[in-house]
């Protein structure tokens, strides 16, 4: 049984699989995902971690795909693959020639059941995932974010990095894994997107034919942590070697499914600048934004940036910035302050909401050009919302008005609902 | 086999999807029309580069492209950005050794407007004083971020010692600390003066327009403009280290960053394909080749481990790069030396040719996707003289590259005793210092 959105065809099989497919026939090529509703938000402190290398042993091999048949198979097809852990969802995906897509669905339909966890395999993944920790902690940057986000939270599990910490990354199982595994990688707690060059109806009884077999499986345990009101500013200082200073303020604010999460991403837009939609692409020109103009016009900075994203539970509103070599700390964090006292003041005006709306138009249409955008698109979405909150993204973003944006700025952006890190070179 | 087993050739951008045109200047314009999307994408490329930057100013080519962007006679630095960023454009500018490079993505009903801003903005920049300051401020701080980054240092390093700093491959095209800090108002302006012009130049336009009115357009905004005769190319960098190893101690870092390799081939070299496909075997193949399968997988020594090669104008590289713990660099840097060692002295078993055979083909349609993916394969045809009808031979290209090929510039160029080694990382390698960092 199927139903037709504007955007795409969905459907959901009896063991509840979620199928979500959009044909796209401008390029002989297809994308095929899977979404799990997995993430570090469904870890538990000294299990950090788990969900990413998880992730990482469903390239260790199946019976059907010993360890690197997988990756063989899809490049020798002509085709990409990946698998990423965020937050919220672990997402597998692989883009291929539109007429070999199937091996990926094969592949998919297989891995989601029969992954091996091999403990050989495991134990030698303890050590790939501990240099790609030690990847990041090189830089200080990702040091100071990791604290901030560890302060600003105190009860949600979104407090711990996505890779987990170094600590319990030392002491998890074989078993720890295979037992996540067994819980979250379910028919049920899962959802496939299709989207490219192919037909619909036959994409779909290729995926039911592959998938139906697959036990529903048990309702996976609840998230039930929610994060108790900031009432007090929080502060993280990281002193280090590297002679570049940073700075990083965060704000509680809302999930993507909440009233206010439009009003606040025009409030990013307009503070930040425009962002792409693409997997990992921002734009490239972000010059006449507030920020940019308060902090690097006026050479207290070289970088600034915001960010806003759509969340299951209710996330942070952040600004990064790069200092100029002679800046000081404050002189940054008051004139953050006298940007959003300005906006608190006055809202915004009629030009900056009709340039919002028209870069987002600008970046659906770029998005729609890459079949792997799109399938990443709508399978995030309907983890963290639904089909119908990206349907009316742009509705809803032009809805908003400057009253809305001086709103949310006045109810969020407020010093005791902050945490604010700085990086000060030794 | 051979393209006649190929279905869907004419697919592929060709001379049958892809109008070219000399403009009375020398400026070659590429056009494939694509109406899937309403969106159209220019990329082009200019003969100015930092091979025409003396050593001490390493760096300028990069600057000046960064100042293109900060104000023109038709549109001041706030005008620029108001045309760009209201209709949520992408325009950019960058160098590299041998070119200025350039980027516009928009709305196809933008796309008229924002072609006049990229022209004025090559042909008749400002270059304000102030700005060249406030990018002067912008990029020392850039060069201090990438001097902490272990991989990026790994790899200045790497280049520095195959080429000297004297060579344009063997500096940084964003320069140093001392040599932005040290160029000049007069040398930025100079530069563009002497240096850009259309003479050779490429553009490519790709997405929702016609070839007729992409062709009226670049004649409207570039068809007057005139410029110097362009610079020869560099010459071929001659090598000055073999077998050497450098470690780069970098204090309050936890992870090593290795690079092994060694001088490679210009891109119009007879050994060009089968260079790409052995590294392709060695370093790209599924999850990232032999050199992925030894060093993560079978080992768990890194999270990444891979291989790549540049081939520019006049040389190149091929190179392998892991990211991994101080206590396992040596063990890391035996095990890829190993698979060098071993793409040089057996050969590749036919399955193994031909499943990277099949990649570096069978990728093809995805690479061509997007109007920027077809963009940027039309103009790396155009730059290296491929012909327009590469896509159609690239099979018969990938194809004819045998295991005896794949030996022989395995042997030929990743011999252990010509490799170099860069570590770069926390200090308890205990390899000794690098006293010339």
């Amino acid at each position: 049984m199927t139903s037709k959105r504007s955007t795409a065809t969905v459907a959901t099989l009896d063991n509840g699989l979620e199928i979500i497919l959009k044909p796209g026939h401008a390029a002989p090529v297809a994308s095929f995902w899977i979404f799990y509703r997995v993430g570090s938000r469904n870890e538990t402190p000294g299990l950090t971690g788990l969900s990413h290398w998880v992730e990482h042993m469903l390239f260790k091999g199946t019976a059907r795909y010993p360890h690197g048949d997988f990756d063989r198979a899809v490049s020798r097809a002509g085709g990409m693959f990946n698998g990423m852990t965020w937050q919220d969802w672990t997402v597998y995906f692989e883009t291929l020639p539109a007429d070999r897509i199937a091996l990926a669905i094969d592949v998919e339909s297989d891995r989601m059941a029969n992954a091996i966890f091999d403990p050989e395999e495991t134990e030698l993944e303890r050590t790939v995932i501990l240099s790609e920790r030690e990847g990041s902690e090189n830089n200080y940057f990702y040091r100071l974010q990791e604290d901030v986000q560890a302060t600003a939270y105190t009860a949600h599990p979104y407090r711990h990095p996505v890779i987990g910490w170094k600590v319990d990354l030392h002491e998890i199982t074989r078993e720890d894994l295979y037992n996540h595994y067994r819980t979250y990688y379910t028919p049920s707690n899962a959802i496939a997107v299709a989207t490219g060059d192919f037909d619909a109806a036959a994409m779909l009884d290729a995926i039911t034919k592959q998938f139906g077999g697959l036990v529903s499986g048990p309702k996976p345990p609840v998230v039930r942590a929610r994060e108790p009101e900031q009432q007090v500013e929080r502060r993280v200082q990281l002193r280090g070697e590297d002679p570049t200073a940073t700075y990083l303020q965060v704000f509680h604010t809302p999930a993507a499914k909440h009233p206010d999460f439009f009003p606040l991403v025009v409030l990013d837009s307009v503070l930040g600048g425009a962002k792409g939609m693409g997997l990992f692409g921002g734009s490239a020109n972000n010059r006449s934004n507030r920020l940019y103009r308060t902090l690097v016009e006026s050479q207290l900075a070289v970088d600034a940036s915001s960010s806003y994203g759509p969340s299951v539970d209710p996330t942070l509103f952040s600004f990064s910035v790069t200092l100029a070599p002679a800046t000081a700390h404050e002189a940054v964090e008051e004139a953050i302050w006298e940007m959003i006292g300005e906006v608190q003041r006055n809202g915004v005006t009629a030009a900056e909401l009709a340039r919002a709306i028209q870069q987002t138009k600008a970046q659906f249409a770029y998005s729609s050009e890459s079949v792997t955008n799109q399938a990443y698109w709508l399978g995030f979405s309907e983890v963290v919302a639904d089909l119908d909150w990206l349907d009316n993204w742009m509705a809803r973003l032009a809805a908003v008005t400057s009253a809305d944006v001086q709103r949310v700025a006045h109810h969020y952006l407020q010093p005791d609902r902050q945490t604010v890190g700085w990086y000060i070179p030794l | 086999m051979s393209s006649s087993q190929i279905p869907a050739l004419n697919a592929l951008p060709g001379p049958h999807s892809v109008a070219r045109t000399v403009l009375d200047n020398g400026l070659v314009l590429l056009v494939r029309e694509n109406r899937a999307a309403p969106v159209v994408t220019l990329q082009g490329s200019l003969s100015a580069g930092a091979q025409d930057e003396p050593a001490n100013r390493a760096g300028l080519a990069a600057f000046t492209a960064a100042m293109l962007s900060r104000g023109s006679l038709h549109h001041d630095y706030s005008a620029f950005n108001e045309a760009v960023e209201s209709v949520g454009g992408n325009l950019t500018f960058g160098a590299d050794t041998h070119s200025t490079d350039f980027s516009l993505a928009c709305l196809s009903e933008d796309f008229a407007g924002l072609v006049a801003v990229l022209a004025d903005a090559l042909r008749q920049p400002h270059f304000a004083d102030e700005h060249v300051e406030r990018v002067r401020q912008q990029r020392l701080v850039y060069i201090q971020e990438r001097d902490q980054d272990t991989s990026s240092v790994a790899s200045l390093h790497f280049h520095e010692m195959l080429y000297g700093r004297h060579h344009p491959y063997g500096r940084s095209t964003s320069g140093y600390l001392d040599t932005i800090g040290a160029l000049t108002h007069n040398e930025v302006v100079e530069f563009h003066r002497g240096f850009y012009t259309p003479t050779s130049a490429a553009i490519v336009i790709a997405g929702d327009i016609s070839a007729g009115a992409a062709k009226d357009l670049v004649e409207r905004y570039f068809g007057d403009w005139r410029g110097p005769a362009p610079a020869p190319a560099a010459a071929a960098p001659r090598f000055l280290a073999v077998g050497k190893r450098d470690v780069v101690k970098m204090p309050g870092k936890v992870q090593s960053d290795l690079v092994i390799g060694a001088p490679g081939i210009a891109r119009d070299h007879p050994d060009f394909y089968a260079l790409r496909v052995a590294n392709a075997i060695l370093g790209q193949f599924g999850m990232m080749g032999r050199l992925g399968e030894r060093v993560r997988e079978e080992q768990g020594l890194a999270y990444y481990a891979y291989s790549g090669i540049t081939a520019e104008r006049a040389g190149g590289v091929w190179m392998a790069a892991a990211g991994v713990n101080p206590a396992h660099v040596e063990q890391a840097a035996a095990s890829i030396l190993a698979e060098f060692t071993a793409l040089g002295s057996e050969l590749v078993s036919p399955e193994e040719l031909a499943d990277s055979q099949a990649f570096l083909t069978g990728i093809l349609p995805l690479t061509l996707e997007t109007n920027d993916g077809v963009a940027n394969a039309l103009l790396g045809m155009e730059w290296y003289h491929l012909g327009l009808d590469y896509l159609q031979r690239y099979y018969d290209l990938i194809y004819s590259v045998t295991a005896e090929d794949v030996l022989r510039v395995a042997a030929t160029y990743l011999s252990p005793e010509r490799c170099c080694t860069v570590i770069a990382g926390p200090s308890s390698d205990g390899a000794s210092d690098n006293s010339d960092n």
